[in-house]
């Protein structure tokens, strides 16, 4: 590692820090491998015969999205480790068995990756699912690995509870660990089989929505919360308050908008309305978010610790806003989802929402630890080389992901039409709208800005190694912000805000 | 601006956090209950498992303004009729086969899934197997061997061979003929499903 990045000084990092960037390696890793897999997949559009029945299209966009969730989960725990100790005012407690337990978890991810590529899938039984395969979206892990999963984040759990109860609390570690809860508990829900698919879906989706459309965007509101205190010295009191009025808004219109998954899946026809109506008001906590963002980041005139970081945070900002909210209230409603669900309006969706509400507050929390490993060098303005590679590498993800999302919601909105509304959803409709020109034109421009993705990820990891190697300055210092004082921006301040907003 | 403005107090929405995460989730719950024991097997929107020795059709229902299925007369699956505990191994089966051969990741059953392929949610009553004197066959004959049997379209987009058994096919023929029966709120629209009992 060393040899490659140059210079790093573990010594500076806390205990729960040295912890959190061994899940930051393993992440970018793992980001690496999602859009590998998910350019091969795309590829396999265009050219359906390329590595048929080698690694069909199933396999890659299993590997494609399993990493992608894996990845996300391992930079939020990463980013938990990291603030614990600092939020918590002491040492993380079990961090022995907090390290046992990311060799065991990484452990495990690489056996059932291998195991997803070379054994594929197995006979039709109970076997199967619990050594190979579970073959249910997202999910997908062998039941072995499930309770290997709960083990590991019952250990994490163990060390971030306990620190806090040892330490001190705060509204945001106090959300954070309850919020925790709920995410382990949901976990449960989809650790089991049976025949009846619509129960199948409708546990499932427990698992699935009350993730990542309730409990990771609590999650993420946390450590934007703190993300926010560390770069901008935004002001406690403000962002907590934040953070609980996007947790009522998260939660009051998520936990219900769970329902806009019940509409064609057996399940009875209220949650046409009450799915529709909460679902629909999902962009509201994410409107917040950009709002809480921009303004603070106004206020304090963008002076930030850690720019590349900031920088990722307002992509976060906004990039839940449209991807979470925006496009999914495009399609949420049932009078247009019967013709949306289960077309490429979803996939779009899929990639703009977590790319822009997890992807980015990961990569933001890369910065913040490679600034520390590095000797809590300046990464503020004026970054050697003008920091052209974390602009051009913000810049190409940004367009690349974007990109996507355009070519494939033209695709979607040809499949809505050609295949659902004229045909009627045959195959045969179906096939007659893999087939239009429109939609091979938007698979072709996916997969062109789906290599602007792949050439963003690799400028991020050098980027990463190579950031604040040669810095001799130390990090900025922001004025310590004053947990007691309320929220009086100056007018220069406010004027600063609004010219951001 | 003062900090004593009630609005902007942190206790006021700390509280209001709470609250509403609270009820929220007990509403769900409660939904939950009723939901899970709509969708029984055996009940009006999933029907029993022993719907596979009946014919389905998928018709517009004028009263509820949608599509919905049909549960008609007899018409067993491969010419036999089973007791619903066989009809229940069977559709098992199908199921398992369909978890272990990671089938979602490239179809969409109940619109779930992945769009490399067609939806799986009526895939019984799907024209395209031509008649049914001869899908039962035509079903077993594609998910046994898939390349040889390759029902492309024209798009060059072949199935792969997943070494299913004739055991697991047949499964899996029980499955879809079961959840074409499944009452999905109208979805897909507009379908036009096989002629049945032709």
């Amino acid at each position: 590692m060393t040899a490659i990045a140059g210079k790093l000084d573990s010594k500076i990092l806390n205990g729960g820090q040295k912890l959190a960037v061994k899940y930051f390696m393993v992440a970018i890793v793992l980001f690496v491998a999602q859009v590998a897999f998910g350019l091969i997949a795309g590829l396999q559009y265009i050219f359906p015969s390329l590595f048929y029945e080698m690694l069909d299209f199933n396999v890659n966009r299993m590997v494609h999205i399993n990493a992608m969730v894996v990845w996300m989960l391992y930079g939020f725990i990463g980013a938990v480790y990291w603030l614990v100790e600092d939020e918590s005012g002491r040492e993380v407690v079990g961090l022995k068995l907090g390290n046992i337990a990311f060799y065991v978890l990484t452990a495990a991810v690489t056996v059932v990756v291998i195991v997803y590529l070379f054994v594929q899938t197995g006979p039709g039984t109970h076997k199967t699912l619990w050594l190979i395969n579970e073959g249910r979206e997202y999910i997908e892990a062998p039941r072995w690995a499930d309770i290997g999963i709960v083990v590991v984040i019952l250990v994490f759990f163990y060390n971030i509870s306990m620190t806090f109860m040892k330490g001190r609390w705060s509204g945001i570690s106090g959300v954070l660990v309850l919020d925790l809860v709920a995410l382990a508990g949901i976990y449960l829900c989809g650790m089991f089989f049976t025949t009846n698919v619509s129960i199948d879906q409708y546990w499932w989706w427990w698992v699935i929505h009350l993730w990542v459309e309730a409990t990771w965007e609590v999650l993420v509101g946390c450590i934007m919360a703190w993300g926010l205190m560390k770069t901008l010295g935004a002001r406690r009191k403000i962002v907590t308050t934040w953070l609980y009025i996007e947790v009522g808004l998260m939660f009051g219109s998520g936990i219900l908008g769970l329902g806009h998954h019940y509409f064609w899946i057996g399940t009875p026809e209220y949650w046409l309305s009450i799915g529709g109506f909460f679902s629909a008001l999902e962009p509201i906590p994410l409107v917040a978010m950009v709002v809480h963002a921009v303004y603070d980041s106004g206020v304090h005139r963008f002076k930030s610790t850690n720019h590349p970081a900031l920088a990722w945070l307002i992509a976060h900002a906004f990039g839940n806003f449209f991807g979470a909210g925006v496009w999914g209230f495009m399609h949420t409603l049932p009078q247009i989802n019967l013709y949306t669900h289960g077309t490429q309006w979803s996939a779009s969706h899929g990639h703009l929402a977590f790319f822009g509400a997890y992807a980015t507050i990961n990569i933001a929390f890369f910065y913040l630890a490679m600034q520390k490993w590095r000797g809590n060098v300046w990464m503020s303005a004026g970054l050697a080389d003008n920091g052209w590679k974390w602009k051009w590498s913000l810049g190409l993800l940004n367009t690349g992901v974007v990109g996507m999302t355009i070519a494939l919601l033209i695709a979607g909105y040809e499949q809505s039409f050609i295949e659902r509304a004229m045909g009627g959803s045959t195959w045969q409709a179906y096939f007659e709208g893999q087939m239009h020109p429109w939609y091979i034109q938007a698979m072709q421009w996916r997969v062109v800005f789906g290599i602007v993705t792949v050439l963003g990820v690799v400028l991020l990891v050098w980027d990463l190694l190579t950031i604040g190697r040669k810095e001799a300055r130390t990090a900025a210092v922001l004025e310590s912000p004053d947990t007691k004082e309320s929220f009086k921006p100056s007018s220069t301040g406010a004027a600063a805000g609004a010219s951001a907003g | 601006m003062a900090s004593s403005t009630w609005w902007s107090s942190e206790d006021l929405w700390r509280k209001f956090a709470i609250w509403v995460t609270a009820i929220m989730f007990l509403v769900l719950i409660i939904l939950t209950f009723d939901s899970v024991s709509e969708i029984k097997s055996g009940t009006d929107r999933v029907p029993p498992y022993s719907v596979i020795n009946q014919r389905i059709d998928y018709t517009f229902d004028e009263t509820r303004n949608r599509m919905a299925p049909i549960i008609g007369s007899e018409a067993p699956l491969f010419g036999a009729a089973l007791t619903t505990e066989q009809a229940e191994e069977l559709v098992t089966k199908g199921k398992l086969t369909i978890q272990a051969k990671n089938c979602i990741n490239c179809h969409t059953l109940l619109g779930n899934g992945s769009y490399y392929a067609p939806d799986l949610t009526k895939a019984w009553l799907d024209p395209a197997w031509g008649s049914e004197a001869i899908r039962e066959q035509l079903m077993i004959g594609f998910l046994m061997n898939p390349s040889a049997n390759a029902r492309t379209f024209g798009s060059g987009r072949k199935m792969p061979n997943l070494g299913i058994t004739e055991e697991e096919a047949k499964g899996i023929v029980a499955f879809l003929k079961w959840m074409s029966a499944i009452d999905t709120n109208g979805f897909p629209h507009n379908f036009q499903p096989m002629k049945q009992g032709g």
